[in-house]
């Protein structure tokens, strides 16, 4: 009778450990931000110390202000392209959707460092010095893929004829795209948006190849610590968890919105 | 001269992709408030014939006149024209009032001074609510796309193509995804709001039945050509050729002889008939179910044997064979059925075309080394004799006329001509002399008229008692004797000195 219950309670409880395994490591780095030892594993009692010193911490929060311009510059970059590339190869004939379709896959599947280094050589080629701007290009092509897989279903359950349909009533090619096009894939569209800022956040290996050595972020500022075997700053922990928090809220609004757009009652 | 009444004209109007003819040399006058309706089996070019007149497709060649004014080239977005798209294809993002005034609001429209401007709101929700009274969903405004059921969808995708005003409407298939009793419905409401509206209505559709109800004006087309342009009466009762009649309701077609003196036979027997054509000439003969009536045994012209009786609701379907060909019958009376029985045809129940093949010719066709005519690439060994009469082959090929002059007919272009009995159809793909797909196949009373179409694009009619099926892989087989030549030029040019 035991046994069985042991059995039933795994049966039962199977995907709460699964999660609980997953989110072990989160859960103990974000109550530790909320005490000032220097190594986790001792408890010295509740303390926003380590938010406190965050804040006053310059190193880490140009990093963290560098990390974010990017996400969010290459998201609306790729967003852009990759939207209008989806939207591209969904019109064009057969054969050629074949092909863009399978080429536009390869980023995702190909090792990222291929990808870094390839981008180095050919900004070493072209003799073009790193900054900003081969940041931005290194993260664009890190993201642009996954926007044109998030818009891509979209367009697929959209009744292709809706375009000709606009331009048949009077709009042009353009118009038909912002005002017809567009409205009908907006889900897939803002998901892949969010989708190349995350990508682009946690980013390190392009990260690492294209950008200007002056500029730190999230990412290669906690590898520099690493790699020369320094101990990271505690309030670290406080920014990691702050971040998560924030993905958290991004995510419940994302959700919360989808469904409000369901029951949504037309308006005028 | 100029026709003012004529709204659209196409001109030798053709659309290929690459080695493919979706539409050829399509030509038709349409009148300012027809209706007219394209008819055709599903690939007959009939949608892309109406893509071209919307604006989606560009004709590779020839012209689309709109009031004497060429549009071929002008984008959809600039044509006083609208679609209803077969799937509706309505705007899911917008509601009933908005897909309607989509278009509105995109319209410039002039004023008193010649300047151009947009309509008013008042003016468009004044336009939108007279757009859903005519479809009569006037109480529908703000509803969501989604909650409607197909019927009504299919009416906003009216009211919104309608309320542009455009000079011609175009409905691809409108009632395709509606079910039976719905689609009578809309048919008689689409005749309805045609004659209430004046505007001229092009119609695409593979039921002919549809057609036959709505149109002013049938236009039947196959393989992008149009086989008949005529009333929905004409059509019916005076097809053009087996393949509208086989299309156009039910049809028994006979190959006939005509005896001349309006006198035909067929079936085995010389029928009086209403059309003249010349003596012995071959024919197809057309009748219809409803045209023939079914008489006590020996009283009839002809008389065979009753088969299979199934009632079809208001009348009795019957068929009876007559030696070995079949008749299908449409009577109101039950009778018993196997047993022998008489039928009647009056003179106008009967209906003779010209036969559109006698025999399969090939203009492009020419003699190879080995002495086979090449037809479609293929080599066919015939009698290469019968270029020079009195001839005869020697040992090595050549072709000895009988004064002794020696001909090499090797790449001479030659006409060939093979008779539709005369090709053997296999079922070993590999077995005969050419390869191909069954295209068409036509019952004519004992016998099919299959086409067969080979990988060069070219067709052998043939008649075959037995039945296959559209793409079927067959192999074609023909007797070397089956085969007439004709050589194109002297034969004087291929004696050997």
């Amino acid at each position: 009778m035991k046994k069985k219950s042991l059995a039933g309670f795994i049966q039962k409880f199977y995907v709460y450990i699964v999660l609980l395994v997953m989110y072990a490591p989160i859960l103990v780095l974000i109550a530790f931000s909320f005490t000032d030892t220097k190594v986790i594993g001792t408890w010295n009692g509740f303390s926003l110390k380590l938010y406190a010193s965050l804040f006053k911490n310059k190193d880490i929060m140009d990093a963290t202000l560098n990390t974010f311009v990017v996400a969010f510059s290459s998201a609306v970059v790729s967003t852009a392209l990759g939207t209008l590339g989806a939207v591209g190869i969904f019109y064009s004939g057969k054969r050629a959707k074949a092909l863009l379709e399978g080429m536009g896959q390869i980023p995702i599947l190909n090792a990222e460092i291929v990808t870094a280094l390839s981008l180095t050589i050919l900004f070493v080629f072209f003799g073009v010095r790193f900054n900003f701007i081969t940041l931005l290009i290194g993260h664009v092509v890190l993201t642009i893929p996954f926007v044109v897989l998030s818009v891509r279903p979209k367009l697929m359950q959209m009744d292709p004829n809706i375009y000709e349909a606009a331009m048949d009533l009077g709009a042009t090619p353009n118009k038909a795209l912002m005002r017809v096009v567009l409205p009908e894939v907006i889900p897939g569209v803002i998901s892949g948006f969010i989708l190349s800022v995350t990508l682009s956040l946690d980013d390190y290996i392009i990260t690492a190849f294209t950008r200007d050595t002056a500029y730190q972020t999230l990412s290669t500022y906690v590898y520099g610590i690493t790699s020369k075997r320094g101990a990271l700053p505690p309030s670290l922990r406080a920014l990691t968890t702050m971040i998560t928090l924030l993905a958290l809220a991004v995510l419940l609004i994302a959700n919360f919105r989808g469904k409000n757009a369901e029951g949504r009652k037309p308006k005028r | 001269m100029k026709d003012n009444n004529i709204i659209i004209e196409l001109k030798n109007v053709s659309k290929h992709y690459g080695q493919t003819y979706a539409v050829e040399d399509f030509n038709l006058q349409v009148k300012k408030g027809e209706f007219v309706t394209f008819l055709g089996p599903s690939g007959c070019g009939k949608t892309t014939t109406l893509r071209m007149i919307a604006g989606f497709e560009v004709p590779t060649c020839g012209q689309i006149l709109l009031n004497g004014r060429d549009i071929s080239s002008l984008p959809p977005y600039e044509r006083p024209v609208n679609t209803v798209f077969q799937r509706y294809a309505l705007f899911p993002h917008l509601d009933v009032y908005d897909n309607i005034a989509f278009g509105l609001k995109l319209k410039r429209v002039e004023d008193e001074n010649g300047k151009t401007r947009r309509l008013t709101r008042r003016e468009i929700t004044e336009k939108v609510r007279s757009a859903l009274k005519i479809v009569d969903l006037e109480e529908y405004e703000d509803r969501d796309i989604s909650t409607l059921s197909g019927g009504q969808q299919q009416r906003i995708a009216i009211a919104r193509a309608i309320v542009n005003e455009p000079e011609i409407l175009l409905l691809d298939e409108p009632l395709g995804a509606l079910d039976l009793k719905m689609r009578k419905d809309m048919q008689l409401e689409l005749k309805e709001m045609h004659k209430k509206l004046g505007i001229t209505f092009i119609y695409v559709t593979h039921d002919q039945e549809e057609a036959l109800t709505l149109s002013d004006t049938v236009v039947v087309m196959k393989d992008g050509m149009i086989q008949q342009i005529g009333t929905p009466e004409g059509i019916y009762n005076e097809p053009a050729n087996a393949f509208v009649a086989d299309f156009i309701g039910e049809s028994n077609i006979y190959s006939g002889t005509a005896m001349g003196g309006l006198k035909v036979r067929f079936l085995g027997h010389v029928f009086d008939a209403l059309d003249e054509f010349e003596k012995n000439e071959k024919v197809d003969v057309v009748v219809r179910p409803e045209d023939i009536k079914i008489v006590p045994a020996g009283e009839g012209q002809v008389s065979g044997r009753l088969v299979s009786k199934i009632f079809k609701g208001i009348h009795y379907e019957y068929l009876m064979m007559v030696g070995r060909s079949e008749v299908v019958i449409q009577d109101t009376k039950s009778l018993d059925i196997d047993r022998e029985a008489g039928i009647i045809i009056e003179p106008d129940g009967i209906h003779i075309m010209a036969k559109e093949l006698t025999a399969n010719i090939y203009d492009d066709a020419y003699i190879d080394k080995n002495n086979n005519v090449v037809i479609s690439e293929r080599p066919f060994p015939c009698d290469v004799t019968q270029l020079v009469p009195g001839s005869t082959l020697d040992g090595e090929g050549y072709v000895i006329g009988p004064d002794g002059t020696v001909y090499d007919f090797t790449d001479a272009d030659v006409k060939a001509s093979i008779g539709l009995g005369d090709i053997e159809i296999l079922d070993d793909v590999d077995a005969g002399e050419a390869q191909g797909s069954v295209v068409a196949s036509i019952y004519k009373g004992d016998h099919y008229m299959l086409t067969v179409r080979t990988a060069e694009d070219e067709d052998f009619v043939l008649d075959t008692e037995y039945t296959y099926d559209e793409d079927d892989r067959v192999g074609i087989h023909v007797k070397p004797e089956s085969i007439a030549l004709t050589l194109k030029g002297e034969a004087k040019k291929y004696a050997k000195k």
